[in-house]
């Protein structure tokens, strides 16, 4: 898709047609976006929608929506974490009649969504993030993915083509969600051998290009040859560990096209089916829950397809472990495991399951771990 | 012609040359506005947009229904506050453009403060925080006054600098010492209670008290500045801090004062922020809201009291870029476009101050 | 790969110095030259973001990522020279229009740079000044761009030009009185005309390196105020062009220490690591001032100076 700069027919004629018919633009037209029968949906973004990350996953789900019948989708990209997140939603529902709205970004929720929820009884609010509580208003809900599954695969294909027993992982903030991916990306490689070790760095920004390059640099430095991440757009880690001769396992979407060769394979959200399937679920008045989490079996997540530097050893262990996955109950976490302070997390005999509630609140990083949690 | 009080056409000269100055602070930044917009109407046509649907959006997401006035207002306190952390200390010419990390660490003191007071009334706990949020943020920058005074540190760059070190402390000390451990996956300090929480002001949209404290700073600044010896002091030192000297002004206590001013507002917008908006102290707190104000300032030539205009202007653009997305299919940088190549115009038009006959009380003499 | 344990905290520093410094030295030494001439160009961020967009975007186009500096250098100037036509004009704010030529060029760089966030571009190639060492560390940090040598070479051809070269003076009397210009029959707006140019070109090349080669990838996030600070250095390193090199090897280096630590294991209070670059400049400054020569080696007709 290589845009052209110059000035092309389409546009010329567009020029001229701004000139002319301006007057009657449609857009100015009251209810323009909801005619009757349809649906207008909202999706917004905090990043730009093709970040090879966290937005672009979102945007292709938000590219399935738009392709049902009797549904418009509108979109906002670089929306900030402030008021303007509520401005933004009022402005949705005010002039383009928008009853369904994803905003996608953790930070819209408190206290953004449940500000505006209670004043819009008609609007259903969908946030990614999995943060709705029995409290909340009820015509919002909080959905998410255990994607830790994903980074535990990530792990290991990352176990297998580690030759330095040293794996990387370029995080943004040391919360919850972060956390559990660092442990489960371990734990995957753990799984294909106990030597192995994961070297963490924050960069303490979801989106800080330089930062990012540079810490992915300090891992190679330190010797790690695989090096994974959670950002939001990991383009810059991607492209830098490729430059450094490490492999890449992926994040939020598929990066393979920025580095074929050294990609192994990544943990990518799969909002598409989730998201047509909501949408068709309101259209048809049938209720949405507020509460909703999925995993690899249900669609949530997937995994991009296994990198030309994957081992046939790598391939059948990934392959057999998915195919446990998919069975529903997997524990990444399971005793006994200490954590990287020597405190004990899980007895023997204990395990957090995928869906445990305690894992989205895990404040540790197990043993093996290079780094700390705050 | 006699030289008397009455000018022609009845207007006495007096009066002429009150309103003619005033007239001309209008009228040029006014006309500006309108080339500028249409400079960048021609940038929509080669674009093969149409400027009239442009526009007519932004009328409408900003200026028409009360919703969008509401989504307009309520965007301005904090270019107002910020507003007036550059303008403040640049009538003594001084170029302050860290007001961001002011606003940070404002916002921190003032969740912080009211997360240490959860049961305590409003008419208590309000003005604490009020005044703690003040007193960082004029500590931060009158620190800038400071070391440009005592130790000619410049403070252009000490300011930007100390802003990056701020907003560095605000995130270490919200994921560490002040962190609510409950707040799992967006590290913030303990929530407000419900108490002391600033609400909407009871004018029928959602526009909360932010924005008439913004105002009113404003206010006070520009009678501050244009009506007592203080302000008068500080423009000249602002003029020439030789002068000044030679005249005895303390030219110290006034670069410290008006930075530290400064700064006490750009802490109230975090002050705002935090208890208006978000009900704790995160990292959403930094949205550039700081840097937007040196534009402000500037636009507004330092006058507190046009900032209130500039800032409106800049939160209705700011206002309808959604919509622009959503209706026109542009970008989000569209409006990004448009402000800088509005303001370039409204700031080239400044030469014409003084220039233009119309503007000049002879103009309406010699027509006599 | 060898396990280089603690050493890695100062290769890091030393990689990061050579790596990370490379915009803050272009974009301070087309300040530099600016203000000397007496203006000051407080949009060079625009100007930065701009070059990156502009040299992404021809080097994909092209395949020449050298192509693509080259586009990001006419871009900066042209920039430059619109700045510095505008500020000609009498009354007209030199900071104010640098700020509002910020936000023109990040717009018009979000909005033409919306379709070059996927792509990938060909990267500027390194040369590879590690040959000697056997530490793939040592090689990976002096794994240095052409670019950052031009910078240093520059920094020592413009610290000549203005010590010994008709040019040097040239500027260096219009940037120190706008009178004694004109009584020398200098014209002084032709001077910070080019000189603001010039100034821009660099930080165009400064924005180009950003995107071409470290982190060597276009998107809205890419500067994080680097143009911003450093036209900031520039003040730090008093006007002279060998201090705005050393000031931005001290800026790329210590930005390093906060991910070189984390990498050895030094983790907690992250955030206070990341602000070294400021808290050294700060403290570096401080000490360096002094109330009686505040603003030595200033040229006379700065606006932010006066």
């Amino acid at each position: 898709m290589k845009p052209s700069l110059s000035l092309t027919r389409r546009h010329f004629l567009g020029t001229a047609a701004a000139f002319g018919g301006a007057a009657v633009a449609p857009s100015l037209l009251p209810g323009q976006a909801h005619a009757a029968g349809s649906l207008t949906v909202g999706f917004i973004y905090v990043g730009p929608k093709d970040d090879f990350g966290y937005n672009q996953a979102h945007a292709e789900g938000a590219a399935a929506v738009k392709a049902m019948d009797g549904v418009t989708v509108i979109e906002e990209e670089n929306v900030p974490e402030t008021n303007d997140v509520q401005n933004t939603m009022q402005s949705m529902i005010n002039f383009d009649g928008a009853a369904l709205l994803f905003p996608t970004s953790f930070g819209y929720y408190n206290p953004h969504i449940l500000e505006l929820a209670p004043k819009f009884p008609d609007v259903r609010f969908e946030h990614c993030g999995g943060l709705w509580g029995a409290d909340d208003p009820k015509n919002a809900g909080s959905y998410f993915g255990y994607i830790g599954m994903g980074q535990y695969l990530n792990g290991i294909a990352a176990g297998h083509a580690t030759k330095s027993k040293k794996i990387g992982f370029v995080a943004a903030k040391p919360i919850p969600q972060v956390l559990n991916n660092i442990n489960s990306f371990l734990l995957g490689a753990r799984a294909v051998d106990p030597s192995i070790t994961c070297q963490v760095i924050f960069t303490g920004e979801w989106s800080l290009a330089v930062k990012e390059a540079e810490a992915t640099n300090a891992l190679a430095d330190q010797g790690c040859d695989v090096i994974t991440c959670h950002v939001d757009g990991p383009k810059v880690v991607a492209e830098t560990a490729a430059a450094r001769g490490a492999y890449i396992c992926g994040y939020h979407a598929d990066q393979s096209p920025l580095a074929p060769e050294m990609y192994l394979t990544g943990a990518e959200w799969n909002w598409a089916g989730v998201y047509t399937d909501m949408v068709t679920k309101f259209m048809a008045g049938e209720p949405i829950d507020n509460f909703v989490r999925g995993g690899l079996a249900d669609g949530f997540i997937k995994m991009s397809p296994l990198g030309p530097a994957v081992s046939d050893a790598a391939r059948n262990q990934f392959e057999a472990t998915k195919a446990e996955i998919m069975k529903g109950g997997f524990a990444a976490i399971k005793g006994p495991l200490k954590d990287n302070k020597g405190n004990m997390i899980a007895a023997e005999g204990e395990a957090f399951v995928e869906s445990d509630v305690a894992l989205e609140s895990m404040g540790y990083l197990v043993e093996g771990v290079i780094g700390s949690t705050s | 012609m006699n030289d008397t009080a009455t000018a022609s056409l009845g207007i006495p000269r007096p009066a002429l040359a009150k309103w003619l100055p005033r007239a001309e602070a209008v009228a040029i930044p006014l006309a500006a506005l309108i080339c500028g917009l249409v400079v960048f109407s021609l940038f929509l046509l080669t674009q093969g947009k149409s400027p009239i649907e442009f526009y007519a959006l932004i009328y409408k997401a900003g200026f028409s229904t009360a919703f969008s006035w509401q989504n307009t207002l309520s965007r301005v306190a904090p270019l107002l506050f910020a507003g007036l952390c550059v303008a403040l200390p640049a009538r003594l010419g001084l170029v302050v453009i860290g007001g961001e990390g002011a606003i940070a660490l404002g916002g921190l003191a003032a969740a912080v403060l009211g997360a240490s007071m959860a049961g305590a009334s409003p008419l208590i706990g309000l003005p604490i925080m009020f005044a703690g949020a003040a007193l960082v943020g004029g500590a931060w920058i009158g620190a800038v006054g400071w070391l440009r005074i005592r130790r000619g540190v410049n403070e252009t760059i000490a300011s930007l600098l100390m802003a990056y070190i701020a907003i560095a402390l605000m995130n270490h000390l919200v994921e560490g010492p002040f962190r609510d451990p409950a707040s799992l996956n967006k590290p913030s300090t303990a929530p407000l209670t419900d108490a002391l929480r600033v609400g909407d002001m009871p004018i029928g949209v959602e526009v909360h008290w932010g924005f008439a404290f913004g105002v009113l700073a404003c206010v006070i600044s520009w009678l501050l500045m244009d009506r007592t010896t203080l302000g008068f002091a500080a423009r000249i030192a602002g003029d020439n801090i030789r002068a000044a000297q030679v005249q005895g002004l303390p030219v110290g206590k006034l670069v410290i004062g008006f930075t530290a001013l400064g700064g006490a507002f750009a802490g109230l917008a975090g002050f705002f922020e935090v208890t208006a908006i978000h009900g704790a102290a995160n990292a959403s707190l930094v949205a550039g809201y700081g840097y937007t104000g040196i534009l402000v300032a500037f636009l507004a030539r330092h006058n507190p009291l046009a900032i209130i205009p500039v800032a409106t202007l800049l939160a209705g653009f700011e206002a309808s870029s959604g919509l622009i997305q959503r209706r026109m299919d542009l970008p989000d940088a569209t409006i990004l476009v448009m402000e800088g190549i509005v303001f370039v115009v409204i700031l080239l038009s400044e030469t014409l101050y003084g220039r233009l006959p119309v503007f000049n009380p002879r103009f309406w003499e010699t027509r006599a | 790969m060898t396990d280089i344990g603690l050493w890695g905290v100062p290769l890091a520093i030393l990689g990061g110095a050579i790596r990370v410094s490379t915009p803050f030295l272009f974009v301070s030494l087309g300040e530099c030259l600016t203000e000397r001439s007496g203006r000051i160009n407080l949009g060079l961020e625009g100007t930065l973001v701009f070059g990156a967009m502009t040299g992404y975007a021809v080097a994909y186009q092209s395949g020449s990522p050298w192509l693509g500096v080259l586009a990001a250098a006419l871009a900066g100037a042209v920039f430059g020279l619109f700045h510095g036509w505008i500020c000609k004009f009498r009354g007209v704010n030199d900071i104010a229009i640098g700020i509002a030529m910020m936000l023109l060029g990040m717009g018009l760089a979000f909005y033409f740079g919306k379709p070059f966030i996927q792509p990938v571009a060909p990267d500027l190639p390194a040369i590879p000044l590690g040959w000697w060492s056997d530490i793939p560390q040592v090689q990976a940090a002096l794994q240095v761009n052409a670019l950052f040598i031009v910078g240093g070479l520059l920094a020592l051809a413009l610290h000549w030009m203005f010590r010994a070269t008709r040019i040097g003076l040239t500027i260096r009397v219009v940037g120190d009185s706008t009178d004694a210009a004109r009584a020398i029959g200098l014209n002084p707006d032709t001077v910070r005309l080019l000189a603001t140019a010039a100034g821009g070109a660099l930080a165009g090349i400064g924005g180009a390196y950003l995107s071409l080669y470290y982190p060597g990838s276009w998107n809205e996030g890419i500067s994080s105020g680097q143009g911003l600070m450093a036209v900031a250095l520039v003040i730090f390193a008093r006007w002279n062009p060998i201090n705005c090199f050393w000031a931005a090897l001290l800026f790329g280096g210590a930005g390093a220490l906060g991910p070189a630590l984390q990498s050895v294991g030094v983790s907690s209070g992250y955030y206070l690591f990341f602000a070294a670059p400021y808290v050294l400049t700060l403290a570096l400054l401080i000490l360096t001032s002094s109330p009686d020569k505040a603003l030595h080696g200033a040229p006379g007709e700065l606006s932010i100076t006066k």
